[in-house]
């Protein structure tokens, strides 16, 4: 090793710094395309919608709200690949009717059916599905839903992680609600029912073998009720979001994106549990990108935000509401947060999935 | 860890802040070097709230983004072989060699794991004694120290399908090519606080009296970045420099003794290129010729793989400080973190996805042009 004081100065030729092509287009399916974020979305955009066409797809909500014989129906579909199945506070079968309530509940409507739709590995214990089955069934029965039609596919070993399900629903929309991010208004205020962040830290510390010091259990849960208490106080919410993949922000920028209005939030306001915060800290995580499986996010009109978080918050499920910020007339389709220190940044939707950070 | 909190106190911030702003006169220019710094910088809003006198020039400081691209090309050559278990940190997988990433690897059927600690990789190693495990082992010191630990333990325990492919750099050097070059405008350094906590303080005395910059080790968290400018700009004003230490909490002027000690058995110091600036002397570590059996490099001949980088990306004068991110014409448009012409917008910590991220209301121009799609 040359002793430094020695060396002559190099000669850094700024000029001449060269850096490489960028990465364009990918040929294949990688995991972003599933991570709810700006590759999701190209790819829905860019593949599926064009060739499926119809207008009620082309709203590209959580549910499809359509009408049938004079009623309004919600209309929804989500398929379920967590590993591992089971987690603190919850499991596969709990997601795979959560998941497809909730959905519904963003629409407005009480799920009334679901369909089931099992893909088991060969190999698989029947222990394993059993258990798997009555956690879904007893999640149903607690969400007040009925499984009433299904299937089941086998695939030959290493071609699944045991067990796969895919669940539709269909529910009632109620008259005089219409649930859309295109009726969002600068001055609505944006509500959040709880802690965010806790669903993919539980999951991701159970897969990854992570010790966190303090156990992180999901927040997976059927979020009907907690609407309905919301709709009772005014059917004039107007817009529902879960923030499931991609979490809080990017419900966030979809919504602002969709309603051309721009959202401030409070960062100081958005509770994150001090386990979700140390966790996301020790692997470079932002807690704000972290799915959520029992949090709604609501953009409330400002004379009755007072009203609906006081009925949220006499909820089990919406007990920690908070106000978080609210919609602008400013940066319209963006998202900004006011930081704790006074500054501002923006809050962008994801690209694919969140990387831990090498250091 | 609830300490945290302490350190993102608005009171204790607007205290410091405020004896900043009563302490500049002049226009001064800092440059913290770890891309954890700038990330915190960014998101915190922190820029915003300094004096303008005070600028802050994003360092050289993301292992992610100085990665020179013949390293990712070696470790896509590598995870493309059959056989192979590639591991990697995850921000790694991201990262652009010549037209594929890793990510492109794994869906092309290659066996690409994200692990967080080599020592997951090693583990893999023990699992599958019938395939060749490899760990992509790049970083600065702080993330060196494990690295070198893994490959001791894999020839302590004898594990031979498990190698490395390293590609650590050092920051004292950077900091030297950076205050040689004719175009340097950084009057002081933040020093990066986890570099100093393994390798402690000793490196830059010699630095500060030779540049005649002060350099403060600093640490992550607001509070800290804010002392860290603090004291800087405080020296700055009264004509010093010197080396001071605002991370006591973690840094002794020593180091970690123990981590340096396997960091001089595992590996000697090589000339390293860094992406986006070009080969700096004596700035990198490499497998010492005793673990040369746990070189990747060596084990799949892949040393003779050099790749030229098209010249479209200004990072360089970035990472100099000779150009806001913003201020490149491909800022937001041909470039952006999802589609990286160079080093700066691959990585979170990077200036420009920094800047991206979070600060594009300041060129709300480009915002419009990248707008993103709804599901």
């Amino acid at each position: 090793m040359s002793d430094i004081t020695d060396l002559p100065a190099p000669a850094l030729d700024v000029e001449g710094w060269t850096c490489p092509a960028p990465l364009r287009d990918r040929p294949r399916v990688v995991m972003g395309h599933g991570g709810g974020g700006v590759l999701s979305a190209e790819l829905v955009q860019q593949i599926f919608a064009p060739s499926f066409g119809g207008e009620v797809l082309a709203q590209l909500g959580d549910a499809a709200v359509v009408s049938l014989g004079g009623a309004r129906l919600a209309f929804s579909t989500d398929s379920y690949v967590v590993r591992p199945l089971f987690f603190p506070g919850g499991s596969i079968g709990d997601l795979a009717v959560n998941g497809t309530v909730n959905d519904l509940a963003m629409s407005g409507a009480r799920a009334a059916w679901l369909s089931c739709g099992f893909i088991l590995e060969e190999g698989v214990e029947l222990d394993v599905v059993r258990r798997v089955s009555e956690a879904l069934g007893a999640a149903a029965r607690t969400a007040g839903v009925e499984v009433v039609t299904g299937d089941t596919k086998v695939v030959e070993s290493g071609h699944g992680d045991g067990v796969y399900i895919n669940t539709a629903g269909i529910g009632l929309v109620p008259a005089g609600v219409d649930l859309r991010p295109q009726r969002v208004v600068p001055g609505d205020v944006v509500i959040v029912s709880g802690e965010v962040g806790v669903h993919g830290v539980a999951v991701m510390s159970v897969r990854e073998g992570l010790e966190f010091g303090v156990e992180i259990r999901s927040d997976c849960a059927a979020l009907g009720g907690l609407v309905d208490a919301m709709l009772a106080v005014t059917p004039d919410l107007h817009v529902l979001r879960d923030p499931t993949r991609g979490g809080l922000a990017a419900a966030l920028n979809e919504i602002a994106q969709a309603s051309g209005t721009g959202v401030v939030v409070q960062e100081r306001d958005v509770p994150v549990p001090p386990a979700v915060a140390n966790a996301c800290a020790i692997l470079g995580l932002d807690p704000w990108y972290i799915a959520n499986e029992g949090k709604l996010v609501a953009f409330v009109p400002r004379e009755h935000a007072d009203a609906v978080l006081e009925a949220m918050r006499a909820h089990p499920l919406g007990k920690d509401s908070v106000v978080i910020g609210e919609a602008v007339q400013a940066h319209a389709g963006m998202v900004v947060a006011r930081t704790g220190l006074g500054g501002t940044r923006v809050v962008d939707l994801p690209i694919g999935e969140q990387l831990p950070r090498i250091c | 860890m609830k300490y945290i909190d302490e350190f993102q106190d608005p009171e204790l911030a607007r205290r410091l802040l405020d004896d900043i702003h009563a302490t500049v006169t002049r226009p001064w220019a800092l440059m913290e070097v770890c891309g954890g710094q700038t990330h915190s910088i960014i998101r915190h809003g922190i820029d915003q709230l300094l004096p303008p006198e005070v600028e802050l020039i994003h360092g050289p400081g993301c292992p992610v983004c100085v990665t020179p691209l013949e390293v990712i090309d070696k470790a896509l050559e590598i995870a493309s072989r059959p056989g192979v278990i590639f591991c990697s940190f995850g921000d790694m997988l991201r990262v652009p060699g010549t037209g594929r990433d890793l990510f492109q690897v794994r869906g092309e059927g290659g066996d690409v794991r994200v692990v967080y600690s080599p020592l997951d990789a090693l583990r893999i190693a023990r699992q599958n004694p019938d395939r060749e495990v490899v760990f992509f082992g790049i970083g600065f010191e702080t993330t060196a120290p494990p690295n070198a630990m893994t490959v001791h333990q894999a020839r302590k325990l004898g594990i031979q399908n498990f190698s490395m492919l390293v590609s650590h750099v050092r920051v004292p050097p950077a900091i030297e090519a950076i205050m040689s070059s004719p175009s340097c405008r950084v009057q002081g350094f933040l020093a990066a606080g986890h570099v100093c906590s393994v390798m402690g303080v000793e490196e830059y005395p010699e630095l500060a009296e030779r540049f005649r910059v002060p350099i403060v080790v600093t640490g992550f968290e607001p509070l800290d970045i804010l002392e860290g400018v603090r004291r800087a700009v405080r020296q700055l004003e009264r004509g010093e420099h010197t080396v001071d230490n605002a991370y006591a909490r973690a840094v002794r002027p020593e180091g970690n003794p123990a981590a340096r000690a396997m960091l001089e058995d595992v590996f000697e110091v090589t000339d390293r290129p860094w992406r986006g600036i070009g080969v700096i002397p004596d700035s990198g570590w490499r497998l010492s010729p005793k673990y040369r059996d746990h070189d990747a490099e060596h084990r799949f001949s892949v040393g003779g793989i050099r790749t030229e980088e098209p010249a479209e990306c200004r990072s360089g004068e970035v990472l100099q400080g000779l150009l806001k991110p913003h201020e490149c014409e491909a800022f937001g448009t041909l470039c952006t973190p999802r589609t990286p012409l160079g080093a700066t917008m691959v990585s979170s910590e990077g200036a420009c996805a920094a800047y991206y991220l979070y600060r594009r209301l300041d060129v709300p121009a480009a915002a419009a042009r990248e707008a993103s799609p709804v599901v």
